[in-house]
C-alpha cells in the first residue's frame, strides 16, 4: 500500500521537477533570453513555470509554426495514443499466451523457440524493424502487384477527402466507428497495422519473459497441487487457478512498458510519418524547440503516471486480496 | 555439476599459489567454476559469448579487418549493390558498407562500454554510501532516483542530449545521466541487504572504516547481480544510442556509426535496401549476444532457479 501511494504521489513532482531540469538547462546552455523572470531565483521561476501550466500556457510551439504547444498536443497526442493503445493490445494478445505455452511446455522446444523469439524482440532494434516491414510488406507487395499495407501517415488522403470524419475523441478509428464512418475507419485501421506490429513485438516479448517466468513460480505453488490432486484437469488447473495469480507481475509490468511504448513510438511515429506527438518531438529536437520538448516530457510524465493508477487499480480487480478497503 | 575431484584441484592451485590475490579466495573460485558449467550446459548462452566475441574481435582488429577507411569514398560508385568488391554494397555517397559496419562496432562498443562503467561507478559510489548511511541521504537519493526512473530511458536522453546540444559526446553524456539511476538503485539494495551480515559486524569489529568496509567487502560480494546488469544494458545501451543518432542525434554525416548508417539508408529503403540492412543486423546481432549471455547469468545466478 506504501508503495502504491509513494508511486501515485511521486510520478506528478517527478514530473514537474524533471520539466524544471530541462528549463534550466535551457537558461543554462540555449541562453535564450526571454522576458520569463530570468533574473529571479530558480524557485520563483519554478514558481511561475507552474502557474503558466496551469493556466494552460504552456509556450509557443515553433516547430509547428508558432501555435501553442497546448493545441499541438491535442491535435498529435491522440494519434499517438491509438498506435499506443492497438501495440499494447497486440502485445498483449500475442505475448501471453505465448508466456503460458512457454511455461507449461519448460524445457521443450516450444519453450526454446520462444525464449529465441522474446530475445531477439529485445535486442531489435525498432526504427529498423520498422524499415524492414515497409520494404517487405509495402515495397515488395506493391512490386508483385498484390494488395499491400500503407507505409506512412495515418489515413489516406484521398479517402479522406471523400469521407471527411467528425473528430470526437480523435482516435480515427473509433470515430470512424461512431459516425458510421467506414471508409476511415477501415483505412485507419490498415495504417495502423505496421507501425503497431513494429512497436508490438518488444514488448510482446518482455510479457512473453514475464508470463513464463510468473508462471513457472505459480505452478510450482502448493495450491496447484491440491487443485491437481482434487482431480481437476490440467486445462482448468492452468486457466482457472494458475493464470490469475500469474497475471499480477505482468501486469506491473504492461503498465511499466506503456511509457517504453510511448518512447518507442518516437522512433516508429519518425520511420512511417506517423503523425503523432513522437514525431512532433523530434522535429521540436531538430529545431532545438524548448517548449514543445518540455511540453512533449510533461505529456509523457502524466501518462506514464496514469498507466501507474490504472495498473494499481487493475490488481484490485484481478486479486481481490489486495483490493483496497 | 562439479566433481570432488576438480574441487579439490581447484583447493590445491589456491594453496599452491599461495601469497597470491586469490589467496583464500577458493570458495568464489569454486563459485566461478560452478557458475561456467552451467553456463556452458546452455547452448544459447555459448551462441552469445560467440556474438560477443566476435563483435569485440572486429572493433580491437577493425584496422586490420577493415579492407577500406570508414570514411573513405568511392564517390564514383555510389549505391552499388553487394559485390565481391563491396560484400554488404556501398551507400549513397559511395563508401564501402561492410568497412563502415566494421569501423562503427569500434564506436558503437566504445560508446556502450563508456556508458556503462562511468553508470556504474556514480551509482556504486552513491548507492553505496546511501545504503550504508540510510537517513537524510538516503531518502534525497532515492527520491532522485525516482525523477528519473519515471521517464523511459530513450525520452529522458533525448530531452538531455537536446539541451546539451546534438553531437556524439553529448550523447554519450545523456545517456550516462539516465543510466545511473539504475546502479544506483541495485547497488544500494544489495548494500542493504549485506550490511546486516555478521561478516560485515567483523569487519567493524577489528576497526575497519566504513569506506574499507564498501568498497573491500561489500561490493565484492555484491559483484554478480551488478555484472548481469551490466550485461543486459550494453546491449540496451547499445539500442538506445542507435535510436538516438537514427532521429538526429550524434554522429554528423559520414561518421560511421550504425543509427546514422540506417538514418542514412532510410531514403534510399526501396533502391537501395542494403545500406540500411547491414548495419541493423549488426546493432541485432550485437545487442542479442549481450541479451543471451545476460540472461543466461540470470538464470545461473538467480539461487530460486538454480534448484
Amino acid at each position: 500500500m506504501t508503495f502504491t501511494l509513494s508511486h501515485v504521489i511521486g510520478d506528478p513532482v517527478a514530473a514537474y521537477i524533471t520539466s524544471q531540469e530541462v528549463r534550466l538547462s535551457e537558461e543554462q546552455l540555449q541562453r535564450i533570453v526571454r522576458a520569463h523572470h530570468l533574473d529571479q531565483p530558480l524557485y520563483v521561476q519554478y514558481f511561475y513555470y507552474l502557474s503558466d501550466l496551469a493556466r494552460g500556457d504552456w509556450g509557443i510551439s515553433r516547430t509547428d509554426s508558432d501555435r501553442p504547444v497546448v493545441v499541438s498536443i491535442q491535435q498529435y497526442f491522440p494519434a499517438t495514443a491509438e498506435l499506443a493503445m492497438i501495440s499494447m493490445v497486440f502485445a498483449l494478445a500475442l505475448g501471453i499466451p505465448i508466456g503460458i505455452i512457454s511455461a507449461v511446455r519448460k524445457d521443450k522446444p516450444v519453450d526454446h523457440a520462444t525464449r529465441v523469439f522474446s530475445l531477439v524482440g529485445v535486442s531489435m532494434p525498432v526504427f529498423w524493424l520498422a524499415l524492414l516491414l515497409q520494404y517487405a510488406f509495402y515495397y515488395q507487395m506493391k512490386v508483385h502487384n498484390l494488395p499491400s499495407l500503407p507505409s506512412s501517415g495515418r489515413v489516406d488522403q484521398f479517402v479522406w477527402l471523400d469521407h471527411p470524419l467528425k473528430i470526437i475523441t480523435g482516435l480515427y478509428t473509433v470515430d470512424g466507428l461512431i459516425t458510421g464512418n467506414f471508409a476511415v475507419f477501415f483505412d485507419a485501421l490498415v495504417h495502423l497495422i505496421l507501425p503497431a506490429f513494429a512497436l508490438s513485438y518488444i514488448f510482446m516479448a518482455v510479457f512473453v519473459r514475464m508470463m513464463r517466468s510468473s508462471m513457472l513460480e505459480v505452478m510450482r505453488q502448493d495450491y496447484i497441487t491440491l487443485a491437481r490432486s482434487k482431480g481437476l484437469s490440467e486445462r482448468v488447473v492452468i486457466y482457472r487457478h494458475a493464470l490469475r495469480n500469474a497475471m499480477i507481475p505482468t501486469v506491473t509490468v504492461a503498465g511499466l512498458a506503456f511509457g517504453g511504448l510511448l518512447a518507442g513510438a518516437v522512433l516508429t511515429e519518425t520511420v512511417f510519418s506517423f503523425p503523432g506527438i513522437g514525431r512532433w518531438s523530434t522535429s521540436a529536437i531538430v529545431r532545438d524547440d524548448i517548449a514543445s520538448i518540455m511540453g512533449f516530457m510533461l505529456i509523457i510524465a502524466v501518462v506514464y503516471m496514469l498507466a501507474n493508477l490504472i495498473v494499481d487499480l487493475l490488481y484490485g480487480w484481478i486479486d481481490p486480496r489486495i483490493r483496497l478497503g | 555439476m562439479i566433481s570432488v575431484q576438480e574441487l579439490s584441484q581447484s583447493q590445491e592451485t589456491a594453496a599452491a599459489k599461495s601469497r597470491t590475490w586469490w589467496e583464500g579466495k577458493a570458495p568464489q573460485i569454486r563459485e566461478l567454476r560452478f557458475t561456467l558449467d552451467l553456463l556452458r550446459q546452455s547452448p544459447l548462452v555459448v551462441v552469445g559469448f560467440a556474438l560477443i566475441g566476435l563483435f569485440i574481435a572486429v572493433a580491437i582488429f577493425a584496422p586490420w579487418i577493415a579492407p577500406h577507411g570508414g570514411e573513405e569514398r568511392f564517390w564514383q560508385l555510389p549505391q552499388q549493390p553487394p559485390s565481391w568488391e563491396f560484400p554488404f554494397g556501398t551507400d549513397t555517397t559511395g563508401g564501402d558498407i561492410y568497412s563502415r559496419v566494421i569501423w562503427a562496432a569500434r564506436l558503437d562498443l566504445a560508446i556502450a562500454l563508456t556508458v556503462v562503467i562511468s553508470a556504474i561507478l556514480i551509482g556504486s559510489v552513491l548507492g553505496s554510501v546511501s545504503g550504508f548511511l540510510g537517513r537524510a541521504f538516503d531518502e534525497i537519493l532515492m527520491r532522485i532516483t525516482d525523477v528519473f526512473l519515471a521517464f523511459p530511458a530513450l525520452i529522458l536522453a533525448m530531452a538531455v542530449a537536446a539541451a546539451l546540444g546534438r553531437n556524439l559526446t553529448n550523447l554519450t553524456i545523456a545517456l550516462m545521466v539516465v543510466w545511473w539511476p539504475t546502479y544506483a538503485r541495485l547497488i544500494r539494495g544489495q548494500v542493504l541487504t549485506e550490511k546486516e551480515k555478521l561478516y560485515v559486524d567483523a569487519a567493524r569489529a577489528v576497526g575497519a572504516s566504513p569506506t574499507r568496509i564498501i568498497f573491500r567487502h561489500v561490493l565484492p560480494n555484491s559483484i554478480f547481480p551488478i555484472i548481469v546488469q551490466a550485461t543486459l544494458d550494453l546491449g540496451g545501451v547499445i539500442l538506445t544510442a542507435a535510436g538516438l543518432s537514427f532521429i538526429g542525434f550524434g554522429a554528423g554525416a559520414g561518421v560511421a556509426e550504425w543509427g546514422m548508417m540506417i538514418a542514412d539508408g532510410r531514403s534510399y529503403l526501396f533502391q537501395s535496401p542494403w545500406i540500411a540492412t547491414f548495419p541493423g543486423l549488426a546493432i541485432l546481432l550485437s545487442s542479442l549476444g549481450l541479451n543471451l549471455v545476460g540472461d543466461g547469468l540470470r538464470d545461473v545466478l538467480d539461487p530460486r532457479l538454480r534448484r
